[in-house]
């Protein structure tokens, strides 16, 4: 039965077994996680080694089930009137951040400030208590994250 | 020197209390509007059922809940205003649902009602309805205190994919917008509730379930004690506010 709190519900199984569930898991995550560097306060690198494409990456952030950034955030989308105030205003974000900085800033916010609001959207650890079917899961792909940090460079 | 600090520490109890406020102010004026008028408050409908409920003979008993509690605005008058309480027959932290289902299974001999069906909203928002207006009071005894802490503890630890906790929106938060509506603070005085999203009246539990599935955490079934540990802390929080069961919430 899962509880608030436990990261996964309690299983018995043997020994064997869990050493072999933990080998899936990180395999799983080490297909979808690629790695990436940290220099200074960005990741310079894509994370695909592709560009992105900002008009993709304008559609993931206004759509409320995918990128989820309109809870929190306001910015320049004229259709969208049910906006949040949580956080900085997303206008203009690409003359006050390079593309390397704007990536760390998606992929794990908390890097940054450990206390900020902003979900980590490319990190799978350190989470407590995730439903099934997001877990070991990114929010967005790394496809996905280049798209947005594309359309986030495009806000001059 | 000491003087100013208690001095001090009034002001900011002061400020903290004038700060406390009901999800009916963070409603619209339309919302706030059907709440305030029983006739076209959804919700009576589940509270008229509720008294129907409470008069019926029901179980291997042949009892109704009047039968042994008489007037119900006399005899559970208050009860929504301390609950959750610890009942040493149960050994354990119990809300509303809980005390009417263990009457059931107890003294009428009946079966529990599920949660979520009709019947156990309306005696529950039938006996909530009996405490309106009154401040809410829980007590945190030493039998309590290992739920409550389990409460505060669901409260303020971050969950889910979208790693944020309860307090995060709650408490730091309230009053902004997320996604253009209020975020409330989150005082649980108006459940069962009857909620525009639902088209009808809900549980404090389906409540908390809707926050956690919005987090992307994993909600536990109805019958978890966390719900209840949650509900006892933010009773607890929210003491000194009126009961405005049934409520009518976006
Ligand atoms: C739950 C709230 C929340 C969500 C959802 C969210 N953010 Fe943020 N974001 C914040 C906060 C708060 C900050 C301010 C910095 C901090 O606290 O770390 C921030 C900072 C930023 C910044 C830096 C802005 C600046 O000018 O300083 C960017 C860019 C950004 N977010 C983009 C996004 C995008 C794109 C998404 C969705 C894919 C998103 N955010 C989703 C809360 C959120
Ligand atoms: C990302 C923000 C966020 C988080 C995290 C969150 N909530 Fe909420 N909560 C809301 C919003 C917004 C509403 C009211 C919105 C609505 O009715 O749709 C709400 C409503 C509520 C209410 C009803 C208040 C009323 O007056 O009717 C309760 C109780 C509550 N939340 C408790 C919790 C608990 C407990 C947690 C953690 C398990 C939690 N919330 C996590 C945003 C959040």
């Amino acid at each position: 039965m899962p509880r608030l709190g436990s990261a996964r519900s309690p299983v018995k199984c043997s020994a064997k077994a869990l050493v072999l569930a933990a080998a899936l898991v990180s395999s799983a995550n080490a297909q979808e996680l690629r790695p990436y560097q940290i220099v200074g306060d960005a990741i310079p690198q894509s994370l695909t080694g592709a560009k992105g494409d900002a008009a993709r990456g304008r559609a993931i952030v206004v759509n409320r089930q995918v990128g989820l950034c309109l809870l929190c955030h306001s910015g320049p989308f004229p259709e969208d009137r049910l906006q949040g105030n949580l956080s900085p205003d997303l206008t203009g974000t690409g003359a006050r951040w390079t593309e390397g900085q704007l990536r760390l800033r998606m992929v794990d916010a908390s890097k940054l400030n450990p206390a900020t609001i902003m979900p980590p959207y490319y990190r799978t650890r350190d989470l407590t208590n995730v439903a099934a079917g997001f877990r070991n899961k990114p929010i967005l792909d790394a496809a996905q994250i280049e798209d947005v940090v594309a359309f986030l460079t495009s806000l001059k | 020197m000491i003087r100013f600090f208690v001095v001090a520490l009034l002001a900011f109890a002061a400020v903290a209390t004038a700060q406390k406020k009901s999800g009916y102010e963070f409603s619209s004026r339309e919302t706030q509007a059907m709440q305030d008028d029983d006739a076209a408050n959804p919700g009576f409908l589940w509270v008229q059922q509720g008294e129907t409920l409470w008069n019926r003979r029901d179980g291997a008993a042949g009892k109704s809940c009047a039968d042994c509690h008489g007037e119900a605005n006399n005899s559970v008058r208050g009860v929504a205003a301390r609950y959750p309480v610890f009942a040493p027959e149960a050994g354990a932290v119990i809300d509303i649902e809980q005390r009417i289902n263990r009457c059931r299974t107890e003294h009428q001999q009946a079966k529990p009602l599920a949660y979520e069906s009709d019947d156990l909203l309306a005696l529950t928002s039938f006996v909530g309805k009996q405490s309106r207006a009154m401040s809410i009071d829980v007590a945190i005894d030493a039998r309590a205190r290992s739920t409550f802490e389990r409460g505060k503890t669901l409260f303020e630890q971050r969950q889910g994919q979208i790693n944020l906790s309860c307090s995060q929106c709650h408490d730091d938060n309230w009053g902004k917008q997320l996604a253009g509506s209020p975020i409330p603070q989150a005082h649980p005085t108006g459940y069962p509730a009857y909620r525009l999203e639902w088209q009808t009246l809900g549980s404090l539990r389906r409540r908390l379930r809707n926050c956690l599935i919005g987090m992307r955490a994993e909600a536990p079934p109805y019958e978890s004690a966390d719900y209840v540990a949650l509900e006892l802390f933010l009773m607890a929080r929210a003491k000194g506010l009126a009961i405005d069961t049934p409520s009518v919430r976006r």
